[in-house]
């Protein structure tokens, strides 16, 4: 009897106590965005717009456009798109359709390590190996650069990419490339023209988290981008100092006074990531809602 | 005809070694970080530099408040983030309907999974630091890093729970067992291995993250270990960017050593992982 109502309390408790952790993370996600919005709202009585989308981000003497810092992140994350597209997608297909059985054990536990590598390690090895190097190399008075900061993040955006493009490559059936191979193409026809296509939302999806991964990454460019806001337009500000959005939170914000100017520009800065993030996972999520449509129709 | 089947041969070849190029140069640098940091931290252990305090402005001594740190501020995180995470992927995977609100919170664990660290950082400043009035404080960093953790834990819990054959709650269902019990007593421990890993993985990520606690936790140099929740802490991730960016004449031994620390307890949880996740394939018999 007894511990039949102690069932009845579990039965009535416990499914309530799961439902409400599963809410909680909608509950979150309106939480980050609440308490954004909150300290950064300050700014707009404060700060004109045409002065917070002006090219000069110096604020001891209040001047807070953040111009330079999204031309920054864009410049950084756009180099380290052209280094781990390509990477990313190749080994992706490596793996999944060329590595035999026991180097594709090697291999996904390898970039699954990568993935772990804390970035503030990365930042760390930039500083002390990479920047120096590329400075002599190129002949630059100074490594920290931009350059830097894309190889280094073109590393770290490589684990996202390869993971999700590998899911999508293996969610391919197999019906797919049996059916090339039986009318005599090679596997790399296959390859190329029947698994790649078949798997383009989910490699489109990879590419999308990884431009994600990429803007957002903080530690490294902050430790190897050398920390100049000053405007990226042209090709050859890759090979100077520049400042992302992230870097400059996490530089500023530990020497700023609360609740003023600076630190509501600050969090409006976060704001403008937040909603960049939002609106790249969004993306990616409705590419693989539509993909999973297409295929409905397409096996119905 | 003979031609062209030889060119198709011949891009194959190409192709082939080209994807193989780019799968080892991708691979090669991994390894080589690894390495490096491996000679070169490996003379800084020793049992001073663990055990130790910081001397000489840091340039001397040891990490171990830095060290002691990262431990308490993993587990503060695991406690917040591992009950809530396996319980709300158990929601998904075993209760939730196909709704819209189902679908929300999906879409809400994807983002979650997308926001910038820095962007927690900046939130639990916020929320936690100010609004709750916990001050910068292990509490508030661990609940910081516990909320960046979750979609992390979700996910796996999820596809782990998902992986168990329905057969096994049918089963359990029939006998007269009641779906808290079937989760509870079969679900559960089937898909344990599979929580596991992605609980470690989680963690291993708050473990070397280092912007979420820079405004919520961490302090730039203790002369004592914390001996509350409510006291700001050192942290390998954080002390690895002061000594390497703010402190002038640092010997390189103490950076490479902290590097090396870190990297050890980032890796080991990394194996640990892996391992768990290749000895449950093996065992399983569904």
């Amino acid at each position: 009897m007894n511990s039949i109502r102690k069932l009845d309390w579990q039965e009535f408790f416990i499914p309530r106590l799961i439902k409400a952790s599963g809410y909680s993370a909608i509950l979150f996600v309106i939480l980050i965005f609440f308490f954004l919005l909150r300290e950064s709202l300050p700014t707009f009585g404060e700060v004109s717009l045409r002065q917070l989308f002006s090219e000069r981000w110096y604020p001891i003497e209040a001047r807070y456009g953040i111009l330079p810092l999204i031309t920054g992140s864009l410049l950084v994350t756009i180099g380290a798109m052209v280094i781990a597209v390509p990477f990313g997608i190749g080994t992706a297909v490596f793996i999944s359709e060329i590595a035999p059985r026991w180097l594709r054990e090697i291999l996904k536990p390898l970039v699954e390590l990568l993935g772990g590598l804390p970035s503030v390690v990365l930042g760390f090895l930039g500083i002390l190996v990479l920047a120096p190097r590329l400075r002599i190399l190129l002949d630059l008075p100074t490594g920290l650069t931009a350059l830097a900061g894309s190889l280094l993040l073109g590393g770290i955006a490589v684990p996202t990419i390869v993971s999700i493009a590998e899911d999508a490559l293996d969610a391919v059936p197999l019906a797919y490339r049996e059916g090339a191979w039986a009318m005599g193409a090679t596997r790399w026809q296959t390859i190329w023209r029947v698994t790649l296509p078949a798997a383009r939302s989910g490699v489109l999806t990879a590419v999308m988290l990884g431009i994600g991964r990429a803007i957002g990454e903080t530690m490294t460019v902050m430790m190897v981008t050398g920390n100049a806001p000053v405007l990226a337009t042209r090709l050859d500000s890759l090979f100077r100092p520049v400042r992302t959005m992230t870097a400059t939170i996490a530089a500023e914000m530990g020497e700023v006074a609360n609740a003023s100017t600076h630190y509501h520009v600050l969090f409006f800065i976060g704001m403008v990531l937040f909603l960049i993030s939002l609106a790249v996972n969004l993306a990616a999520s409705s590419i693989v809602f539509k993909a999973k449509k297409r295929a409905e129709r397409v096996l119905s | 005809m003979k031609r062209s089947y030889a060119n198709r041969d011949l891009i194959q070849r190409l192709g082939f070694s080209l994807l193989t190029l780019l799968a080892l140069t991708t691979v090669f640098p991994i390894l080589m970080v690894v390495g490096y940091i491996i000679k070169e931290g490996a003379p800084a252990i020793s049992w001073e530099f663990l055990s130790a305090m910081p001397r000489d402005g840091m340039r001397a001594g040891g990490i171990l408040p830095a060290i002691v740190g990262t431990l308490y501020l993993t587990i503060g995180t695991a406690i917040f983030s591992v009950p809530l995470g396996i319980a709300a992927a158990i929601y998904l995977s075993e209760y939730a309907r196909d709704t819209f609100l189902t679908r929300l919170i999906r879409i809400a664990i994807i983002n979650l999974a997308g926001i910038p660290s820095v962007v927690y950082g900046l939130f639990g400043l916020g929320l936690f630091v100010i609004f709750l009035r916990f001050g910068t404080s292990i509490l508030a960093a661990s609940l910081t890093l516990s909320i960046m953790t979750l979609p992390v834990i979700i996910s796996a819990s999820e596809e782990a729970l998902r992986a168990v054959p329905q057969a096994f709650r049918t089963v359990s269902i029939s006998l007269g067992g009641t779906q808290w019990q079937t989760i509870r007593r079969i679900v559960l421990p089937q898909a344990l291995p599979g929580i596991l890993t992605g609980v470690i993985l989680g963690l291993e990520r708050a473990a070397g993250e280092t912007a979420p606690i820079l405004f919520t936790g961490a302090a730039f140099f203790l002369p004592r270990l914390p001996d509350s929740p409510m006291d700001a802490t050192m942290a390998l991730p954080y002390h690895l960017f002061v000594i390497s960016t703010q402190v002038p004449e640092m010997p390189f031994q103490i950076q490479y050593g902290t590097a090396l620390v870190l990297l050890i307890f980032v890796l080991s949880m990394n194996i640990i992982a892996t391992v768990i996740r290749s000895r449950a394939r093996a065992k399983r018999q569904w």
